[in-house]
């Protein structure tokens, strides 16, 4: 599995709350979530995204509580895929549960400018700066979770596994 | 072994497990509330599978947006009750429970020894009773709802070894807060945060609950301490069996990241200064801050204790004038408590507003919310960015008594400062 896009660079520690406000989480359509996503740090993150991107972030990307209404509003906006220095880890699991490809890359934040092309192979572990010809190596997902992700979720997944 | 790596060793019938492994785990309970449960009851149904793995271990818990504020909030409510209804669960519903993680260790819904998840992140407090308790997502519930397993990645754990004696005023809430402000909102990133030492084994279950609770704060998968008679007496009339505490405990040889020493001696009150849970400082180092509201409540501090330590420092005070206060009791055991042991009327009396079991304004979907530039002293866990509505507005977090003493002076005050009566 490979995605790519311009980057949109956030720093550290971006929680939840920031990611999608607590007074959203009564909307249900996906789509909803998503006009509001990044509101609290970004209002036109919405329109940036549109066009698909890969998002950028700091260390504990997506800290706080277990809404699976953040990353449902990333990935409705537009974003393709998280890269962060690290994650929260219900975020994490939440990203790869609904679909939303996310991978831990040490060094990021400092390799990539606003706008910079990125490319992420996520069976060879690589991340690329298309932009600034760097790449870098990482951890690889362990293949179960490879698999999630390829399914398109974990409902997906489930669903498939239990036909079987 | 330590007690977290016992507890995921057992749950995945494995007779000893490292950390970094992966494990399959059966899971004992899990929780779902308002604003996650709808979510996953759609993810469920999705899945195909007809029934919950076993519905008495699903439990259902109405708090967030209580009573129902808006017709979107209602209709989320509806679909929680004919699920809880078609799949035969126990649901606490508005006036029958309260903030789900006061209700879950209340109604004996937690069992030291077991692997309990909830689709909330703050499911991390009843490690205070020695279970194995964590955040997840509302797709992975409906997935734990199927199947009754989770996999988990065993936890490299660290250790907070705690010391002292508490002074007066000074409060597990003040302890959690210096811990998270010394090791940072990452500080404890994807690991288990164990807490030993004296002052734990003298602290009570509420206080124990805090500090399991703001575990996730510092990025912990799991907040935990092991139980001991403490615990016995909190649970023996609420849980059938009690598993044998003994066993449970973390072996001496077991292995641990790191050891983080505290002592409380010496702690004077700690404030969470926006918009970080780890922007924390000591209260004489503040300065003057004016605040427009002050929170007492949540699943952080609203309970017995609190109340009581509030309503202490608020008795025969007033409110000062142009401070709005809310004290929301955390179920409705404590509320009923609050009241028969006059703490409502000693709130009532001082001008602040008394509220039904609730999130309350915490979490800025439902009462209470704040205005741009409002600022509000709480005793919440979470100060982030437009957490408690407008992102204009400026959130504090602080223990039960520096709130009290915060809302009769009307700027963020050092509890020690005003004479208590008693």
């Amino acid at each position: 599995m490979k995605v790519s896009g311009p980057a949109i660079k956030f720093g550290k520690n971006i929680d939840t709350d920031v990611i999608l406000p607590g007074k959203y989480l009564v909307l249900v359509d996906p789509y909803d979530l998503a006009k509001h996503a990044l509101e609290g740090l970004d209002p036109d993150f919405p329109d940036k995204a549109k066009k698909g991107v890969i998002i950028v972030g700091g260390k504990n990307f997506g800290c706080g509580s277990s809404r699976e209404q953040a990353p449902l509003a990333l990935k409705y906006s537009g974003v393709k895929c998280v890269v962060a220095e690290t994650f929260a880890r219900i975020f994490f699991r939440n990203a790869i549960n609904i679909g939303l490809p996310v991978i831990e890359c040490k060094g990021i934040s400092a390799a990539v400018d606003e706008g910079d092309e990125l490319s992420v192979d996520f069976e060879a572990g690589t991340v690329q700066n298309l932009s600034k010809g760097k790449s870098f190596q990482v951890a690889k997902l362990p293949p179960f979770i490879l698999e999630i992700l390829s399914d398109g979720g974990l409902i997906e997944n489930l669903r498939r596994r239990m036909k079987k | 072994m330590n007690i977290t790596e016992k507890i995921l060793a057992k749950a995945s019938g494995k007779t000893t497990v490292q950390p970094g492994e992966i494990v399959d785990a059966n899971v004992d309970t899990i929780m779902i509330h308002d604003l996650t449960g709808p979510l996953a009851v759609e993810a469920f149904k999705k899945i195909g599978t007809e029934k919950v793995w076993n519905n008495k271990k699903v439990v259902v818990i109405l708090d967030h947006q209580v009573p129902a504020e808006s017709i979107k909030a209602a209709e989320l409510h509806k679909t929680m009750r004919q699920f809880a209804k078609d799949q035969q669960l126990r649901i606490y519903d508005v006036g029958r429970g309260g903030v789900c993680h006061q209700v879950m260790p209340e109604k004996g819904h937690v069992v030291p020894g077991t692997v309990i998840v909830g689709a909330d992140s703050h499911t991390c407090t009843y490690g205070a009773f020695g279970a194995f308790a964590t955040g997840i997502g509302s797709t992975e519930a409906a997935a734990v709802m199927a199947t009754g397993k989770i996999w988990l990645k065993v936890p490299v754990a660290i250790r907070i070894n705690v010391d002292g004696k508490f002074g007066k005023y000074i409060t597990p809430k003040d302890l959690v807060l210096n811990i998270i402000g010394k090791l940072g909102v990452d500080g404890a990133i994807y690991k288990s945060a164990e807490f030993t030492g004296r002052t734990i084994r003298e602290m009570s279950i509420a206080g124990r609950m805090t500090i399991c609770n703001m575990a996730v704060e510092m990025g912990a998968k799991n907040g935990i301490v092991e139980p001991d008679e403490t615990t016995r007496k909190f649970l023996q009339d609420r849980v059938k069996t009690l598993p044998d505490f003994a066993a449970l405990g973390s072996d001496k040889d077991s292995t641990y990241e790191q050891t983080v020493a505290f002592n409380v001696a010496e702690l004077e009150p700690q404030v969470a200064c926006p918009s970080s849970v780890d922007n924390v400082k000591p209260i004489s180092e503040i300065g003057d801050v004016p605040v427009d509201q002050a929170f007492i409540g949540s699943c952080t501090n609203g309970r017995m204790e609190d109340l009581r330590l509030a309503a202490q420092i608020m008795k025969g005070k007033k409110v000062k004038d142009g401070v709005r206060a809310l004290v929301i009791p955390a179920s409705m055991e404590v509320y009923k408590r609050a009241l028969t042991e006059g703490l409502t009327e000693t709130f009532t009396e001082a001008g602040a507003m008394v509220c039904g079991p609730a999130c309350g304004p915490c979490l800025g979907g439902h009462i209470g919310l704040l205005a741009a530039e409002e600022t509000c002293v709480s005793t919440s866990n979470r100060n982030f960015i437009g957490r408690m509505g407008s992102k204009e507005a400026n959130v504090y977090l602080a223990s039960p008594a520096t709130v009290a003493a915060s809302a009769v002076t009307g700027k963020i005050t050092d509890p020690r400062t005003l004479e208590a009566k008693q």
